[in-house]
């Protein structure tokens, strides 16, 4: 186990060394210049210059990187072009509202899709069965733009239930993470339909059944634990995602998270938050695959981690 | 149509008229919520530049001269008076014994002269430091072979003396612009690079609160030296709220001005509803939308080219795509501004001449060429009817649809982008002053690499003249100077066409029932939204 632990540091560190360096370098292939941006129009030649300088951006690009790693060793993401605040705090800023997000968001795809899963396996190849299946196509496709905005319009705009927008009290998450558990359950769903159909067709099901245990229970408590593996892995991979930010859901209903941060920060060619938000959502994806990894022998014995 | 149009326009003049025209008395008290997509990026006078930042860093801090609320008249401010000699090469401030900083301390002219270095100081990554360029020494700290400026001298605690080398008409605008608002150095660096998210000033607000992401609250400087201003107690601007979102929470009281306007999709919709017709604000600004015609890519070097190219868009239709927001232009200045040339007609949308000026060219054949535009709407869409009118004399654009940022590295890039639609980056006045249209956009220094003349216009002999009429520094010639730049443009135009002028957008605001004042304090012409001036009814 500990080996185990130390392997996927080591797997770690590389992957962020190596995403750290892919970014940088896509990032200056972009003909977009940092420093004509922060000049903007009225700027002399001059002034251009001089910013470009202070900025470090007259370096060749390989000194560039290296004192950006340099920087990253000691826990410094350096500080904005464009707000010349630390990334670090802008980041750290913006972390409470995006993991609340994530956690609120990632129950609420559980919550629906698990369930819908498990009712459509129950009764597969019925009408109720493939209701469940379009209705999950239908939300995996939906624009989240239209799903947040028909959200907000009905249950806050209309009927006043929820407030429109922002973020500090539990009554503010409740739209985003719905809009997201119903965009995201679609997923679930169908992957807990399929692994379900498995199981349930095992003997050990069929044991339960003939043994006289109630439906429900074979349901809940035999098959449910053994088909959720592949949906732990899932979330290891939404943790990254909603890590790295929902531009979209964040703009509807104004919520502060760090997907904000990166589309503000990609217009304004503001280099090291993009740099920052990238290797911290990096970073979420790595420990949430790891997360998942570590949670799967829990679930299913036979899984040994080497 | 045109009839509607021109009543808009007639009515926005009339709702420009000075603030005493109104027939209500501006009331104090009150908390405002103004709302915004973006987060503010800083609020430090010395680097922030951009629409949204502009007008609060105005209201946080002062600065020598300012402009009357909703007018571009400029008049005293942190200085009670001032002298400008004969020559035109020394400025002298009296500043008022009664102006402190939001932390208690008087300001003196050393402030001044502190603020004025910090702008212009490499270390401060400003943008702003060129604006500065006729005070004496400005060279040399640029180059970082100085770190004070010797025509900035603090004569005594309230005398502060700026000695120029040479003649700067436009100098009391720069002296009004945000760069050089004073800033106590202090608090400078006690926020140790951040005094962007820390601000202290002098201004009509001070900021009490910024929740990064969400929310800032400003709060009425109980010690601004002139007690009539500001009229709310305090106002609250929320980021991160989608224009769509904004409005209905609008609808609902929650918001008092929507910052960002009407998203396109609901402007005609609201704009027809008689129920908004005292809440939408619609208001010319210091603005003109261009095509860029590069002078140094064939067959555009061509100026007969050029010219059968404005002659063949319609910028009528351009208005209607996008909801007649905005009104036709002739010429690069707009029509607010000094020396905007009333006598030019420009040129007229003329397909058959347009043709046959082409064809004198040798081009009856038209030619193939690229169009490169910002690919948020309307621009692509704007750029697709450019693209048709161009069809119609024959020359095919590709159009090119990018990032801002890409397109402002193609248009700064010698040889590399024929023509640019300005839309999105639009060049909107630092000041409103003729001279700032020319020198960055259209004068030989810009046209540079990563550069903003974008039309790679050099002309010489326009040069010299420009730099003559911003010579003419004797305020009591400045109608005179404004008809000389008017002049300028005129003939660049004429004989140069370097750009195809294609509308003056105009700014559209969405207010609560409850705001007050007319419609030249929520579309100030150097400040867009006054919250100094802004009121509510109560």
């Amino acid at each position: 186990m500990a080996n185990y632990l130390v392997q996927r540091l080591i797997q770690t560190i590389l992957i962020l060394f190596g995403i750290a360096a892919i970014t940088f370098l896509l990032l200056y292939l972009v003909p977009a210049d940092p420093a004509v941006q922060i000049a903007g129009r009225s700027a002399t030649a001059q002034t251009v210059a001089n910013i470009r300088r202070e900025l470090g951006l007259d370096q060749p690009l390989a000194t560039q990187f290296l004192r950006y790693l340099g920087g990253l060793i000691h826990g410094d993401l350096g500080r904005s072009y464009a707000q010349k605040t630390e990334v670090m705090t802008l980041i750290a800023a913006r972390i409470p509202a995006t993991i609340t997000l994530m956690v609120a968001g990632i129950a609420a795809e559980l919550a629906i899709g698990v369930t819908l899963g498990v009712i459509a396996a129950v009764r597969r190849n019925t009408l109720l069965d493939r209701i469940v299946m379009i209705a999950s196509f239908t939300t995996i496709s939906a624009p989240q733009f239209l799903v947040a905005l028909l959200l907000l319009y009905v249950f806050a705009a209309t009927l006043g239930w929820f407030p429109m927008s922002g973020f500090g009290s539990p009554a503010h998450v409740v739209l985003p993470a719905l809009t997201l558990g119903i965009l995201g359950a679609g997923w679930y769903a169908r992957i807990v339909r399929s692994t379900m159909i498995d199981v349930l067709n095992q003997d050990y099901v069929r044991t339960a059944k003939a043994k006289g245990v109630a439906p429900l229970r074979v349901v809940l408590r035999h098959a449910l634990p053994n088909a959720l593996l592949p949906v732990v892995a899932m979330i290891g991979i939404d943790i990254g995602q909603f890590m790295a930010g929902l531009v979209v859901v964040e703009a509807v209903f104004g919520w502060p998270g760090i997907g904000q941060l990166a589309w503000q920060a990609i217009q304004q060619v503001d280099i090291p938050i993009i740099m920052g938000v990238t290797l911290v959502s990096a970073l979420a994806i790595v420990i949430g695959n790891l997360l998942a990894d570590l949670i799967a022998p829990f679930i299913d014995p036979r899984i040994r981690l080497r | 149509m045109k009839n509607w149009l021109r009543s808009t326009v007639f009515a926005t003049m009339v709702a420009l008229t000075p603030l005493a025209a109104s027939a209500q008395q501006p009331q104090k008290g009150g908390t405002m919520t103004v709302t915004f997509k973006d987060d503010v990026s800083t609020l430090d006078p010395a680097v922030g530049y951009d629409w949204q930042n502009w007008s609060m860093i105005k209201s946080l801090f002062s600065r020598l001269v300012d402009y009357k609320p909703g007018t571009a008249e400029l008049v005293p401010s942190l200085a009670e008076s001032f002298e400008v000699a004969p020559d035109g090469l020394t400025y002298t401030f009296k500043l008022r014994p009664n102006a402190k900083f939001t932390n208690g301390r008087t300001i003196t002219a050393a402030d001044v002269k502190y603020s004025i270095e910090r702008a212009v100081d490499p270390k401060t990554q400003g943008p702003g430091a060129g604006f500065f360029g006729a005070i004496k020494g400005h060279e040399d700290m640029q180059a970082g072979k100085a770190s004070e400026l010797p025509g900035v001298v603090a004569v005594d605690d309230r005398t502060v003396r700026f000695e120029l080398s040479r003649p700067d008409a436009t100098f009391l605008h720069v002296m009004a612009i945000n760069f050089a608002s004073v800033v106590p150095k202090e608090e400078v660096e006690k926020a140790a690079g951040d005094f962007g998210k820390k601000p202290v000033g002098s201004g009509t607000f001070k900021l009490a609160d910024w929740t990064i992401g969400q929310r800032l609250v400003f709060e009425r400087n109980p010690d601004y030296f002139d007690k009539g201003l500001p009229y709310l107690d305090k106002f609250v601007i929320e980021v991160g709220q989608e224009p769509l979102v904004a409005l209905l929470r609008l609808q609902r009281g929650e918001v008092d001005v929507a910052g960002d306007g009407i998203p396109p999709a609901k402007f005609l919709e609201l704009k027809n509803d008689p129920a908004y017709k005292d809440q939408i604000i619609q208001g010319d600004q210091l603005n003109t939308g261009y095509v860029t015609l590069n002078t140094r890519i064939k067959p555009l070097d061509d100026v007969r080219v050029r010219q059968a190219l404005n002659m063949a868009v319609n910028k009528e239709r351009i208005v209607r795509i996008i909801n007649n927001r905005a009104v036709p232009a002739n010429q690069i200045l707009p029509p607010l501004m000094p020396g905007y040339d009333k006598e030019y007609k420009g040129y007229a949308y003329d397909v058959a001449k347009a043709k046959a000026l082409l064809a004198e060219a040798g081009l009856k054949d038209g030619f193939s060429t690229v169009l490169y535009a910002t690919n948020t709407d309307p621009q692509p869409r704007i750029a697709q009817a450019i693209q048709q009118d161009l069809s119609a004399i024959g020359v095919k654009a590709e159009i090119k649809s990018l990032a801002q940022a890409n397109v402002i590295a193609a248009g700064g890039t010698e040889g590399e982008a024929p023509m640019i639609w300005s839309g999105g980056m639009a060049w909107i006045a630092d000041f409103p002053d003729p001279s700032n249209f020319y020198g960055p956009i259209l004068g030989c220094a810009g046209a540079t690499q990563g550069g903003w003349n974008w039309a790679w216009y050099c002309n010489k002999d326009i040069d010299a003249r420009a730099t003559a009429a911003d010579a003419m520094s004797d305020p009591a010639k400045a109608g005179e100077r404004a008809k000389v730049w008017g002049q300028i443009f005129t003939d660049i135009m004429k004989n140069d066409a370097p750009w195809i002028p294609v509308f003056n957008e105009q700014r559209v605001v969405v207010r609560s029932k409850r705001m007050g004042g007319d419609a030249s304090i929520y579309i100030d012409p150097t400040r867009v939204l006054n919250y100094d001036a802004l009121w509510i009814k109560q």
